[in-house]
């Protein structure tokens, strides 16, 4: 899986491995955790402070609760890894990006140029999501 | 109506290069059917029995003679020389090429127009009342509101993968023409101490398990607007159920949890969104909202119409609807010629009606989700030229709201998930009904078909409601009554046993029987069933 990881940070990927809820609200050091799409986003928040990587599972890239889950964690001031797990797939990034993911483990390769061009196709957004894009709106009035 | 700007034109004209390379992908293998699948859909792109089918977004129902004059070419270039209006405002192609899609887009583009989000788990083109700006009973022009809305539901990161579908209606009177608490979201803008503010239903919509949304908020305001609509959405995006299609819809949602226990998790989302800081500000509302200021309407108008031509006058009295601007008044123009398909308009007569909108409206038409189109600002003094016109290209037919003025979804005469065929049964009911004398006695009646029980053709809303189901093989056709999608709103009820489809014209003509015999001043079809319930009407139907 190392080698199809996609990371959009700077900072040395995490390697200790993610544990699922339960186990980690049971235990008081793990610092990566994997959330299943089902999973409340929220019950971490009380711990964002020892999180380093919070990988959320995508079983199928038409399940979009995750984009949900990300930007809950975005919005209580999460800033460690994100990363998207599963059914992630290059047309799908974009909108990953702008809920706050910003590391990508597919279960399948991506196209990586395919994904350049994708994620840099839309030169402005409409609405404020959990990245720092300015939307239309703000362009508009300075 | 509102012009798109630099910003607006980039992200359309963006998403037709995104859609191309995405075309480009599939037919090379790169992505499959099932990864394309969802991506197509948000582009209006459907796989329909014959052909693609490209549904393209008019948002809230409003266009001007130059985008209609693009949507004639399309149907011309692209199609075989027609156009479907939808029930959703829009318009749809039934015989597209995928390779053609992009140019389509590319095309589309040119005139601010596009199909974003008129299919797909996503929230989809924003509908509304038809006679907006046009009406005397509105509190405020609703489509500024709904613009905002097209503008921040379009490409939303969070939400462009819902359980299921999402639509929204926004009104702005009492009299509801949009079928607004059918909607996923219904909004009605109403005035507060001298605010305009929302009313806000969740959870309405047709389909198998057709619902009434109850009204989850009595005023948000307009600065709050985004964010309320945020949780609402996140609240469904987190917990809508995704183990079965059938059960996706917000509805189910709302019905399963109950109305307050969802309000509950919304106003909690929301206190938490507010403080984001993603509402608009005031000064980009009155930027869309002038847009939607008022044409330069004439003043000292003469009120009087000629109406010495008797078939002129029975237009005038069913088709045209008062104005609140002094000498003007609101067009109707029927798609539902007796023994024509209900919504259809040939490339020809979307040019005419491009050219009347033009000559008589301002340059603006509307589409109606009756499938009808209006023109909402004639003067009085013009509507006898615009009928004469109208008449010429087939387009005059005077039976706005009677019982041949139907709304059929495509049926299996094109759609792959129908039942049954809606098209040729909505023709023979009109043939049966033709004499317009008949339909004028017979009064307001909706009557509505579809072809499946995905409920496309509204049956739940209709006074009159037919739903084709297959059974054993054969189509079989299920009546119901005492349905509307008006501020009257109510759901069918069904009469018993299904028919075939001579079977329930026959009932259908046994029931307009029984209303005229029984029916108390003023009644109007669906009146006299309320009051009289239905055992008269089974009776009269099965004998």
């Amino acid at each position: 899986m190392a080698d199809d990881l996609l990371r959009l940070r700077d900072d040395e990927a995490h390697d200790e491995p993610a544990v699922t809820l339960d186990s980690f609200l049971g235990q008081s050091n793990a610092t990566a955790v994997r959330l299943e799409a089902g999973e409340d986003a929220r019950a971490l928040l009380p711990h964002l402070e020892r999180l380093a990587l919070v990988e959320v599972s995508f079983p199928s890239f038409r399940d979009g609760r995750g984009y949900s889950a990300a930007r809950i964690l975005r919005e209580a001031g999460y800033t460690g890894e994100l990363r998207a797990e599963g059914d992630v797939l290059v047309d799908q990034i974009a909108h990953m990006r702008r809920c706050g993911f910003d590391s990508f483990a597919p279960a399948a390769p991506i196209d990586e140029a395919a994904m350049a061009r994708m994620l840099a196709i839309q030169p402005h957004v409409y609405q404020c999501a959990a990245d720092d894009r300015a939307p239309i709106w703000k362009l508009r009035h300075g | 109506m509102y012009k798109y700007d630099t910003y607006d034109q980039a992200a359309v004209d963006a998403r037709v290069a995104e859609f191309r390379d995405q075309v480009e992908r599939r037919l090379s293998g790169a992505l499959s059917e099932d990864q394309f699948k969802p991506l197509r859909l948000m582009n209006g792109l459907y796989l329909q029995l014959h052909a693609y089918m490209l549904r393209v977004a008019i948002p809230y129902g409003t266009l001007d003679s130059r985008q209609m004059r693009m949507l004639a070419h399309v149907a011309r270039t692209y199609d075989r020389g027609y156009g479907h209006f939808t029930t959703r405002q829009n318009i749809q192609y039934n015989w597209i090429k995928l390779e053609d899609a992009p140019d389509i887009l590319a095309e589309l583009a040119t005139v601010e127009m596009h199909a974003i989000q008129t299919s797909g788990n996503c929230i989809r083109n924003i509908s509304s009342d038809q006679y907006a700006g046009a009406a005397a009973d509105e509190v405020t022009d609703p489509r500024p509101w709904a613009e905002l809305l097209r503008q921040w539901s379009s490409f939303h990161p969070e939400f462009s993968y819902l359980p299921r579908k999402f639509k929204i209606a926004v009104i702005a009177a009492g009299e509801d023409r949009a079928a607004m608490r059918l909607h996923d979201i219904g909004i009605e803008i109403v005035e507060r101490d001298g605010q305009h503010g929302a009313r806000v239903f969740v959870g309405g919509g047709m389909g198998r398990t057709p619902m009434i949304a109850p009204e989850i908020r009595d005023f948000v305001p307009l600065a709050d607007l985004l964010s309320y609509l945020e949780a609402c959405l996140r609240v469904y995006n987190r917990y809508g159920r995704r183990d079965n299609m059938y059960k996706a819809r917000i509805k189910i949602l709302v019905h399963e949890i109950g109305a307050a226990d969802y309000a509950r998790q919304v106003e909690e989302e929301f206190a938490h969104v507010k403080a984001l800081g993603i509402d608009l500000p005031a000064a980009e509302f009155e930027r869309i909202a002038a847009f939607f200021a008022p044409p330069a309407f004439e003043t000292g108008l003469s009120e009087t119409i000629d109406r010495s031509d008797p078939d002129f006058a029975l237009w005038l009295d069913q088709n045209v609807k008062p104005h609140k601007a002094p000498g003007y008044a609101i067009v109707n123009i029927s798609l539902k010629p007796v023994g024509g398909i209900p919504g259809d308009a040939s490339a020809e007569q979307i040019d005419v009606m491009a050219d009347l909108a033009e000559r008589y409206s301002f340059g603006e038409a509307r589409v109606t989700h009756a499938q009808n189109i209006v023109l909402p600002h004639v003067r009085k003094a013009d509507l006898y030229a615009v009928w004469q016109a109208l008449a010429e290209a087939g387009l005059a037919e005077a039976n706005l709201d009677l019982i041949s003025d139907i709304i059929a979804c495509p049926g299996l005469d094109y759609c792959s998930l129908a039942n049954a065929r809606s098209i040729p049964l909505a023709q023979k009911i009109a043939t049966r009904f033709a004499d317009p004398a008949r339909q004028r006695e017979l009064g307001e009646l909706k009557l509505k078909i579809s072809g499946c029980i995905n409920a496309c053709g509204h049956h739940h809303a209709g006074h009159i409601g037919i739903l084709g189901v297959d059974k054993k093989g054969t189509e079989n056709y299920q009546l119901s009554f005492g349905g509307s999608g008006a501020e009257d709103v109510s759901l069918g009820k069904i009469t018993g046993p299904g028919f075939d489809e001579d079977g329930v014209v026959d009932a259908i003509e046994r029931a307009t029987d029984l209303y005229l015999a029984r029916r108390e001043a003023g009644e109007r079809f669906v009146d006299t069933y309320r009051r009289l319930g239905m055992e008269p009407f089974k009776e009269a139907i099965y004998g």
